[in-house]
């Protein structure tokens, strides 16, 4: 009998905690779980899948025995691309506690290229908790977009750089929070940040007389988080082409083109005003 | 401050009317009205002298010398007072405000309604034109058709007429019972046009129209003193090409209608006071799937709809004739753009060209006609209001703020006009010289338009949150000299807009539609003026033989000397018009010089002068109260090729055109 109410009380307690630990995730979508013998590694995102380009990406860590979310984890994380002759990574942030939050972490990736057939990402995540140190590692899938979201190029300097559209994720037709990030490929491992850049762009949109959009700001470089951050007008909706010019710090162009009556930029991105 | 001001002036101008002393109202001879009146149906005798019986709405009104008509095909024209358009007038139905819901002006409020629909059309210049609300180049007051109670009878008309330019046939039919207490109608317009031919027999593409018109109208008399009548009108009309622009209508439809209660003489000075409450409705959808070669397939599609309160008081008291008019109307304007691609996996591309604008406007307007003596009179006009504007889509606020970051989703203006006219007839003499001050909020287009093409200059318009109100300094001057059979008129009206809306390119911003030159936003010029004269000479050399002729000259510039556009080059129309017995002649003819005051920076090029001659000829049969009127004439006899000042995108206008008529009326 007294077994019975403690089993209550307790269950009732666990319910009222799993309660708090679940709102922490209000909002986002389950992409995956990955496990080991011991732990669970649940990853959500706001759309619930990875995507081709920027992904902000949660992770929470789960104890299987207890069911407990973790409070103190230190986590990191490897996505690799198994292409048919090489393997190598992709821009990555690394992985803080969200604030406000008890259980959540966030950082994000940056997938430059979409799966296909023959070659596949997959994700490893190392985790280490106050008790343990563990790994756990899974196949993802990030399929092709319709839209070009990220940029891989070669620069005049012959060095290979990434671009890529943090924001807006969801653009509608009013000035828009541009955000973007651009990284520099030092290795088949290594991408980090180029923060000392200038990047200018223009808006067109290539099926009404790639006509443009007024009062847009380039992105500058914010020390918060080391993007490049300007305003973008998107006037209607439906596919808006970003044409993109990067210089560096001499302001010589490392890649792009001004928007000619003739001939766009060779460096792009894209988006669909809703 | 200056509402209190504005507040203390009308409080002023009623109190010193209302007390002033008694004296005897005498009637006055002065031929110089304010307003201009087209008559379209008041009685049947009028019938027998109209040139065509059948003419459109539009094709009255341009017989004003007063109005000219901005065509953008056969259909729908726009019209214009003192070189003013739609922006700048008071277009309303009995005082009841209607907008059309067109973006790119391809719905007057004149297409909404027709002959059967109208008695007459009421014309006034620049502030005189008030009594429905702030103005500044004037007001058209399109005033329906009205039954009168009396002994029980039936009366009715049927109407046949056809044209030989477009095949167009007219068809129309009314029937109405009347009694001491009560009377209803019903009428019903029905007009159909092929694609006309210019001169020279050149057929202009999309310029065909279909449309018809009902009207349904009711009335009580709930005792001597009170009337309540209601009205109803259903205009729709469908495959309506306009060949002056990219795309056509293939559907405008507008329903109106009110109910209205009349007091008369509830006290010795008050002598009627009428109020109605209104609606109107407009759907109105553009279609470019006609028209071959189209950069890029739109839907347009557009809507305007208008709830309203309008009450006149006339008030009579020893000198004193006094209207007092409270207007007060609500309208939403909606209007938006879908653009398809070639490519039909790309999305879909939208945009609200009229964001969900709701303007609310409550005035009120005095006018006080003084009879100092038999020839002496002064009129006086004054009319003050709020007009609130609010973007209420929040997507459409959006778009705007890409151009405005700190627009605010509400606007209110308070304009303001005041006006006074002196008459004074001395011998073979007739003198009227008035002066007046008046101010218009913006309109919806030039206040919140978004991606506006004009295909005239070929620009994309974006219109302006932050316009101030547009300020009007008018004066006029009108002589009449008559001696036996001749009348000579001299009309001069003057009018300085500062702070005068117009489409200003900025070559930083790029255009939206294919092939437009650029963009234009909606600014204010420092100021612009516009001037207006005419001369006109009526001779009664017998009593069966009238020559009227008159000549028109205007100018319009801005405040650096450049041109306006749309402002008609000297012009001029001479009538012989010979009563035989039963027969009607009309000769006519009308022509307009060398435009060379042209603005090129709106599209204009410079027109070449024309003359177009008309002839008709009509003959009425009367038996006992049945009366037939028989009617034929041709237009632009010569079958000449041509195209004026207010051709839209300099399409030509109808070449040669027979018409014959026949209205067969009973009562």
């Amino acid at each position: 009998m007294a077994m019975a109410i403690i089993g209550i009380a307790m269950s009732s307690c666990k319910k009222e905690n799993n309660e708090i630990i679940n709102s922490e995730t209000e909002g986002l979508l389950k992409i995956m779980e990955m496990s080991d013998d011991e732990y669970t590694v649940e990853l959500y995102s706001s759309t619930g899948n990875f995507q081709l380009g920027y992904n902000e990406v949660y992770l929470r860590l789960k104890e299987r025995a207890s069911g407990n979310y973790q409070t103190t984890v230190n986590f990191s994380w490897v996505p690799i691309m198994n292409m048919m002759t090489t393997t190598h990574s992709c821009p990555k942030s690394s992985i803080q506690k969200e604030t406000g939050k008890e259980t959540l972490y966030s950082g994000y990736i940056v997938f430059q290229m979409p799966e296909n057939a023959d070659e596949h990402w997959t994700l490893t995540i190392n985790y280490e908790t106050a008790a343990s140190t563990g790994s756990v590692s899974n196949q993802i899938s990030v399929p092709p977009s319709i839209y070009k979201k990220v940029s891989v190029f070669t620069g005049t300097d012959s060095k290979k750089y990434i671009i890529a559209l943090v924001q807006p994720q969801k653009p509608t037709v009013a000035i828009n929070d541009l955000t973007l990030g651009l990284f520099s490929m030092e290795s088949m491992m290594l991408f980090p940040q180029v923060t000392n850049y200038q990047i200018s762009f223009d808006p067109r949109m290539p099926d009404m007389g790639n006509h443009s959009s007024p009062n847009n700001e380039n992105p500058t470089i914010s020390d918060a988080d080391w993007m490049y951050h300007g305003k973008l007008s998107l006037t209607m909706t439906g596919r808006w082409k970003l044409n993109l010019m990067v210089r560096n710090q001499d302001g010589n162009i490392v890649k792009g083109e001004n928007v000619t009556n003739t001939q766009d930029s060779s460096l792009f991105l894209e988006v669909e005003a809703n | 401050m200056k509402k209190q001001l504005k507040a203390l002036i009308i409080s002023l101008l009623i109190s010193k009317s209302m007390f002033s002393q008694t004296h005897p109202i005498d009637t006055l001879k002065n031929t110089i009205a304010l307003s201009e009146i087209v008559v379209i149906s008041k009685s049947l005798a009028y019938t027998a002298k109209q040139s065509k019986v059948l003419a459109s709405v539009d094709e009255y009104l341009s017989k004003s010398a007063n109005v000219s008509l901005i065509k953008r095909g056969a259909y729908a024209w726009e019209p214009t007072i003192n070189n003013m358009q739609s922006e700048r007038l008071n277009i309303t139905i009995d005082g009841m405000h209607i907008f059309g819901a067109c973006t790119d002006k391809m719905d007057p409020v004149t297409s909404y309604v027709d002959i059967s629909n109208l008695e007459e059309i009421k014309i006034y210049s620049g502030q005189t034109g008030t009594a429905t609300g702030p103005t500044v180049g004037g007001a058209l007051d399109l005033i329906r058709k009205k039954q009168i109670f009396c002994e029980p009878h039936w009366s009715g008309a049927l109407d046949l007429g056809a044209e030989s330019n477009g095949s167009q046939i007219t068809s129309g039919a009314k029937l109405n019972y009347a009694e001491h207490r009560f009377y209803s109608g019903i009428s019903l317009m029905y007009r159909h046009s092929e694609n006309y031919k210019a001169g020279k027999g050149e057929t202009v593409p999309f310029s065909q129209f279909s449309k018809y018109n009902i009207a349904a109208n009711i009335g009580w008399k709930i005792n001597e003193q009170n009337t309540i009548s209601g009205s109803m009108i259903f205009d729709k009309a469908t495959n309506v090409g306009y060949p002056a622009l990219p795309m056509d209508v293939s559907l405008a439809q507008a329903v109106i209608g009110n109910i209205e209660h009349t007091i008369t003489n509830p006290t010795p000075t008050i002598k009627a006071w009428s109020t109605k409450v209104y609606f109107n409705t407009i759907k109105h959808t553009m279609d470019d799937t006609k028209r071959p070669d189209v950069a890029i397939h739109m839907d347009m599609p557009g809507w305007s709809d208008t709830y309203g309160l309008h009450s006149t008081m006339l008030l009579e008291r020893n000198k004193h004739n006094i209207q007092l008019n409270t207007n007060a109307y609500h309208n939403r304007s909606l209007a938006e753009m879908t653009m398809y691609p070639a490519d039909k996996s790309e999305p879909s591309m939208f945009m609200y060209t009229w964001p969900d604008i709701r303007t609310s406007y409550t005035g009120v307007s005095a006018s006080d006609k003084i009879k100092f003596s038999k020839n002496q009179w002064l009129q006086l006009n004054i009319n003050v209001g709020l007009n609130h504007n609010h973007v209420a889509n929040e997507f459409g606020l959006n778009s705007l703020m890409i151009f405005y970051p700190k627009m605010r989703r509400n606007k209110i203006k308070v304009p303001f006009g005041m006006q006074s006219t002196f008459s004074l007839s001395k011998g073979k003499f007739e003198i009227s010289a008035g002066a007046g001050y008046g101010e218009r909020a913006p309109s919806v287009s030039e206040g919140y338009g978004f991606y506006l093409f004009n295909s005239f200059d070929k620009y994309d318009y974006i219109g302006n949150p932050n316009l101030k109100t547009e300020k009007s300094l008018e004066s006029s001057l009108n002589i009449t000299y008559h001696i036996p059979k001749m009348k000579i008129n001299f009309l001069v009206r003057q009018f300085r807009i500062s702070d005068y809306i117009i489409g200003i390119h900025h070559p930083e911003y790029s255009s939206m539609t294919i092939g437009a030159n650029g963009i234009k936003i909606y600014e204010s010029l420092k100021y612009a003026s516009l001037l207006n004269t005419r001369l006109t000479i009526d001779l009664y050399n017998t009593r069966s033989l009238h020559t009227k002729a008159y000549l028109n000259y205007s100018r319009g510039r801005d405040f650096k000397g450049n041109n306006l556009p749309l402002i008609k080059p000297l012009s001029y129309q001479i009538s012989e018009f010979i009563t035989v017995k039963q027969f009607n002649i009309e000769l006519m003819a009308e022509g307009a010089t060398r435009q060379t005051n042209y603005s090129k920076e709106y599209g204009e090029i410079e027109k070449p002068s024309y003359v177009i001659f008309n002839f008709n000829i009509g003959y009425n049969i009367v038996l006992n109260k049945k009366k037939i009127n028989l009617r034929m004439g041709i237009e632009n006899i010569t079958d000449k090729y041509y195209s004026t000042y207010a051709d839209w995108n300099n399409i030509p206008r109808k070449g040669r055109n027979f018409f014959i008529s026949t209205t067969y009326t009973f009562h």
